[in-house]
């Protein structure tokens, strides 16, 4: 336990950057992931053919390999930035395609019918979508959303792996000097479940709030 | 129910229109003029085409080659001119899609005010009278999965009722309803029908083709086989195919 309280500021200082790179990818992805869905629902062909390849490449592609190739190739390339903003580039481009699936998927979830029904009644394409398929498909995709979230804020400990100093990497520092692995390594495993908690129970409660009575 | 009286201009008019799903021709060069205010049936067997011949007249399904005329204008290919045709062409589906996510109430004013561009207090007034015209004003507050089948095609029929239709088509409007709820849809379509508006309406339902319809049209691979008045097609002085079809739907 002293481990832990004598480390207290690089404890925190890590879970503050844990949260930042969540936060700030996670609206990162929400806003690419749903430009991504549009493309992809568009009737445009060559917008969804490059929408569609956007996910399947990210979701067929390890996100460390994506971590290592942006962190050495990109500089290579000529494009340096903070390791911490390069994390937060890559999570958000990464997530933007599960974001798009989920999306997707709450999409299918609206009956074909009711898109005939709002076209016959004289909706324009626009309308329909805006006013029958989203608002119907949003309500779908408020727990698929949250997971991915939750699957987000996991994947924001790779980021470890390219010297990015969040909660993973402070408490591995902590431990190569305390050599307490499991107080240590157990405290932080509880901060990402609790955090994991917040997400889900948000999730939850949204999801009721939004629900179609039946 | 009769045909109004100087209207040269045929309601709806396809003429020599042909369409393929891939290999298969399921409408073969049909022709069929509906008069304003007349009630016409289609009736057939299963993929004899009388349902995409229904979905052609709004263009749900385009076709291959001839034209569809809506009061004399042909139907647009797409765009907001289509969009346009189809809030003057009321449409009933077989599975009701109402939305879900509104109430009743809602689901009536929604395209009066958002294509017709009507005041919302006004669109509320009206959808009121329909809803008590179809017989269930007291589920306007509701969502569509807190009524039964045959309030949900009521509330469909007066959804679509709201846009002030110059005809209405049902694609077997009473095909996904237990027995017990049939009636009650065909009541109202049948006041429909006498009210005079002009209507398409694909169904099984012999009794309502008897009691409501002007013509019956019967449908077989594609092509219109036999247009009679109710009680002459009834009366099974028709083509062999057509007597064949009657004996079987009339036998139980």
């Amino acid at each position: 336990m002293s481990a832990l309280i004598d480390s207290w500021p690089a404890l925190l200082a890590g879970l503050g950057t844990t949260v930042l790179v969540l936060v700030t990818s996670a609206v990162g992805a929400l806003v690419l992931g749903v430009l991504v869905t549009v493309a992809r629902v568009s009737p445009v062909p060559v917008l969804r053919a490059a929408a569609f390849g956007y996910v399947q490449v990210l979701v067929n592609v390890p996100l460390l390999a994506l971590l290592l190739l942006a962190v050495f190739a990109l500089p290579d390339a000529g494009l340096i930035a903070p390791l911490t903003v390069t994390a937060i580039i890559v999570l958000t481009v990464y997530e933007a395609a599960y974001v798009a699936e989920a999306l997707r998927s709450g999409i299918n979830t609206v009956p074909r019918g009711q898109v005939e029904a709002s076209r016959a009644l004289g909706f324009t394409l626009a309308q329909t979508l805006r006013l029958v398929v989203v608002p119907q498909a949003a309500r779908a995709v408020v727990q698929p959303l949250g997971n991915v979230l939750i699957a987000l804020l996991m994947n924001t400990a790779l980021a470890a792996t390219v010297g990015v100093v969040e909660l993973t990497s402070a408490v591995n520092k902590v431990n190569l000097v305390q050599a307490q692995p499991i107080p240590i390594f157990g405290a932080a495993g509880l901060v990402y479940m609790a955090l994991a908690l917040v997400i889900g129970l948000g999730a939850g409660r949204i999801e009721k709030k939004v629900a179609i009575r039946r | 129910m009769s045909v109004a009286p100087g209207s040269a201009i045929p309601m709806v008019s396809l003429r020599s229109v042909d369409k393929h799903f891939g290999d298969l021709h399921v409408l073969r060069s049909v022709d069929l003029d509906v008069a304003a205010g007349e009630v016409v049936v289609v009736i057939g067997p299963s993929g004899s085409g009388k349902s995409t011949l229904c979905r052609t007249i709004n263009r749900l399904e385009p076709i291959d080659s001839g034209q569809v005329l809506v009061d004399g204008v042909p139907v647009p290919a797409e765009g907001a001119a289509l969009a346009r045709l189809r809030a003057d062409v009321g449409m009933v589906f077989q599975s009701f899609d109402l939305f879900a996510h509104k109430t009743v109430l809602d689901n009536l004013c929604l395209a009066p005010v958002m294509v017709r561009g009507t005041p919302r207090a006004q669109a509320r007034r009206e959808a009121l009278e329909l809803l008590e015209r179809v017989g269930i004003a007291d589920k306007a507050g509701h969502f569509p999965a807190q009524l039964s089948g045959g309030q949900q095609q009521r509330a469909a029929i007066a959804r679509a009722l709201a846009m002030r239709p110059k005809v209405m088509l049902f694609d077997e409007p009473t095909s996904a309803l237990d027995p017990e709820m049939v009636a009650e849809v065909l009541a109202v379509m049948t006041s429909l029908a006498e009210d005079g508006m002009t209507m398409v309406v694909v169904t099984h339902e012999m009794g309502f083709a008897r009691r409501a319809a002007d013509r019956v049209v019967f449908m077989d691979a594609g092509a219109i086989v036999e247009v009679a008045p109710p009680e002459e097609f009834f009366a099974g002085g028709g083509s062999a195919r057509t007597r064949s079809f009657l004996s079987a739907v009339l036998s139980h």
